[in-house]
């Protein structure tokens, strides 16, 4: 069975090569088919890369794991509008009376609005995934260019950039994004920005130090010697032999990034018109469950947040290991 | 949890403060130098922290007294008021000179909520979470410490897995949750458990003295310091277990091997010593997070503290006292690294010397 899988995947694989082929001849200049056959070399190599990476990440037990309950709980969010549908949100069509004890009917309970607890579990992932994503998205987007400006320009500039960095990085994070969300209004984006904004120093300091070490290589003289510019220089040198690290570094800001976004919707800072996570957690302290000793209604959540951080962690851990043998994480 | 960064984060950071100490050098004379520079580090990111401050509850609300009275029916002539009453009818310049100044001569205003000065309930609540804190971070530096070493010394071992492991899932959980499942399990009581703990505040007013205020405050200290060590001490393993195995490779534990001192000689004397150093760093950094962190843990077991003060002033919100906590926050966070610094030559003599 394994095999001729394989077998049918080469064959697929031999076809793509034949069409490119194909289309390189009907291409027709000779100028035309020698770009296509280095883009096609470069996707090759690319390929091979990703293999060779793959290769190494299977090793790593933890990680595999990791990436597996990531696919299922990705999954159980993307195909939450068939499953359980957005009405599981309506506070005023709830199918169940307030909090009910968990049943055949509501397998996890209900809660003070007699909403299915299962539903907004499920419902609540694709926020809490979201609101992760984004934020650390936008976290380690600021930090590379940060760090890539301050590792290129070097002198005053990067000097000044980076005190700023390091006072950044002395700064309670948590503390700083809860003022924050407080003063701006309540919404996903207000969350999404106060986390990415205040959590970015890590990363400039890693990309700094990345783009240090890459520019001291000579290719980068060559370039610039052929009269590649500033911008050239940082976007199509230092920027593919950063992507790594920056890879490495979004996988474990993402689970910071979680416990972050359910902290503050904890607090109530977050949008109040959505369901996460966090504020299944508040909306169950808020419901008396703690004084009643309702756990079923506070475990389940909480019980999320923690396999999605621990899942991310390892992902980064292992992706980390495999990319970095040096910084010993993995070990 | 408690901190914002991964533990990986703060291994790396570790390895790159130990780098950028290894490039300075110089007499003893260095040291002072080197004190100096920091010294005056700190003091500039602490006037950094309070131009932040500035802006971050002036600029950004646009109308701080509409974000403060948001929800609440008040009149326009009660809105000029309280403008006047903070000074916010003066223009920005002016604003901006009056608030360094009185911030500067430990002014930082008054409460809206409680009618107080922020640094009167500041400096009431301040010993509960330096108990509360204080005592978390011994216990979870030594718990880190401990099984860091074990781990290190047996890698890659069942036990060095488990350790990991588990530390790394306690890591994972939101300390607040942990904390609500506490107050569940052990205060409320489940099933066969009785209510064996408090479930919050720091003493059960019975009138006690002596002897018996300090178990009743002892008793009422070990589910929130439970919460805290649990998620926390995965920082402290973390960076003794890379930093133990960093030194594992060392010539040196060769020699005092082959000298025939027995393994836990080799580990106790020669290894461990070198590897506490950044770890020691690292806790001291950790101090500083722990007090903001404690936020959601003062919350959840309602801690008399600078945590539920902050959750006090947020549901308000209560600007002034949002604004002064987050000031004391990075200050301690500052006032830390800055012990780190300071220390880190003394412990280390390759560094700063």
């Amino acid at each position: 069975m394994t095999t001729a899988k394989k077998t049918e995947k080469k064959t697929e694989t031999t076809k793509t090569t034949e069409t490119t082929e194909t289309t390189e001849a009907v291409g027709g200049t000779k100028a035309a088919k020698t770009s296509t056959t280095a883009t096609s070399l470069v996707w090759q190599r690319r390929r091979a890369s990703v293999a060779r990476f793959w290769k190494q990440y299977r090793t790593h037990r933890a990680g595999l794991y990791g990436l597996a309950a990531l696919a299922l709980i990705a999954l159980l969010a993307a195909t939450a509008p068939l499953t359980v549908g957005a009405d599981v949100q309506s506070v005023t069509e709830a199918p169940g009376t307030a909090l009910e004890s968990p049943s055949a009917e509501f397998p996890l309970g209900t809660d003070q609005f007699g909403r299915s607890l299962l539903g907004l579990l499920i419902w609540g992932a694709r926020i809490s995934l979201l609101v992760g994503l984004l934020a650390a998205a936008l976290s380690v987007a600021i930090g590379t260019v940060v760090g890539i400006i301050a590792g290129h320009y070097g002198g005053w500039f990067s000097t000044v950039v980076m005190r700023i960095t390091d006072w950044f990085l002395v700064m309670p994070t948590l503390v700083l994004a809860i003022v924050l969300a407080t003063v701006m209004s309540r919404s996903m984006w207000t969350v999404v920005l106060a986390i990415g904004v205040t959590s970015w120093p890590t990363t400039a300091r890693l990309v700094r130090a990345q783009t240090i070490a890459v520019e001291s290589r000579p290719y980068i003289e060559r370039a610039t010697a052929l009269g590649g510019g500033h911008g050239h220089v940082m976007s199509r040198h230092v920027l593919p032999n950063v992507m790594p690290l920056v890879l490495a570094q979004t996988t474990l800001c993402i689970s910071t990034a979680i416990l972050t976004e359910a902290t503050l919707a904890f607090l109530g800072l977050g949008d109040p018109t959505v369901v996460s996570w966090g504020g299944m957690l508040q909306d169950a302290r808020e419901a008396g469950a703690v004084s009643s000793g309702h756990w079923w209604y506070l475990a389940p959540p909480g019980l999320a947040i923690a396999l999605v951080a621990l899942a991310f962690t390892l992902c980064g851990r292992a992706v980390e290991a495999v990319l970095n043998p040096k910084l010993g994480v993995g070990r | 949890m408690t901190t914002a960064s991964t533990p990986a984060d703060v291994a790396r950071a570790d390895q790159a403060r130990a780098t950028d100490g290894a490039s300075r050098t110089g007499s003893s004379l260095g040291y002072l130098r080197h004190a100096a520079g920091k010294l005056g580090g700190a003091l500039v990111s602490l006037l950094a922290v309070l131009v932040t401050s500035f802006f971050l509850f002036r600029i950004i609300p646009g109308d701080p007294v509409k974000a403060m009275t948001h929800g609440v029916p008040t009149t326009a002539e009660q809105l000029a008021t309280l403008r006047r009453q903070f000074g916010l009818d003066l223009p920005l310049w002016q604003q901006f000179t009056d608030y360094c100044a009185k911030a500067l001569s430990g002014d930082l205003g008054t409460s809206f909520q409680f009618r107080a000065p922020v640094g009167d309930l500041i400096a009431e609540k301040l010993p509960a979470t330096l108990l509360l804190t204080g005592v978390a971070v011994v216990i979870y530096s030594a718990l880190g410490l401990w099984l860091g070493t074990r781990s290190a010394w047996r890698h890659g071992g069942l036990g060095d897995k488990l350790n990991t492991g588990i530390a790394l899932t306690l890591w994972s959980v939101p300390s607040f949750w942990l904390g609500l499942l506490l107050i569940i399990v052990f205060s409320v009581g489940m099933g066969p458990i009785p209510g064996l703990f408090p479930t919050g505040g720091m003493e059960s007013g019975t009138g006690e003295t002596g002897f018996g205020y300090v178990l009743d405050v002892a008793h009422h200290l070990v589910l929130p310091v439970v919460t805290l060590v649990a998620v926390g001490y995965a920082q402290t393993l973390l960076v003794m277990r890379s930093s133990l195995l960093d030194e594992m490779g060392g010539d040196y534990l060769t020699t005092a091997r082959a000298k025939g001192l027995r393994d836990d000689v080799v580990r106790r004397r020669h290894a461990v010593p070198n590897a506490l150093l950044p770890t020691v760093t690292m806790i001291f950094i950790n101090l500083g997070h722990v007090a903001a962190g404690s936020i959601l843990v003062e919350t959840v077991f309602s801690w008399p503290g600078l945590g539920g003060l902050f959750y006090q002033a947020l549901s308000v919100p209560d600007l002034p006292l949002v604004q002064g906590l987050f000031v004391v926050f990075a200050g301690a966070m500052i006032l830390m690294n800055l012990i780190a610094d300071l220390l880190y030559p003394l412990l280390d003599p390759r560094v700063g010397r």
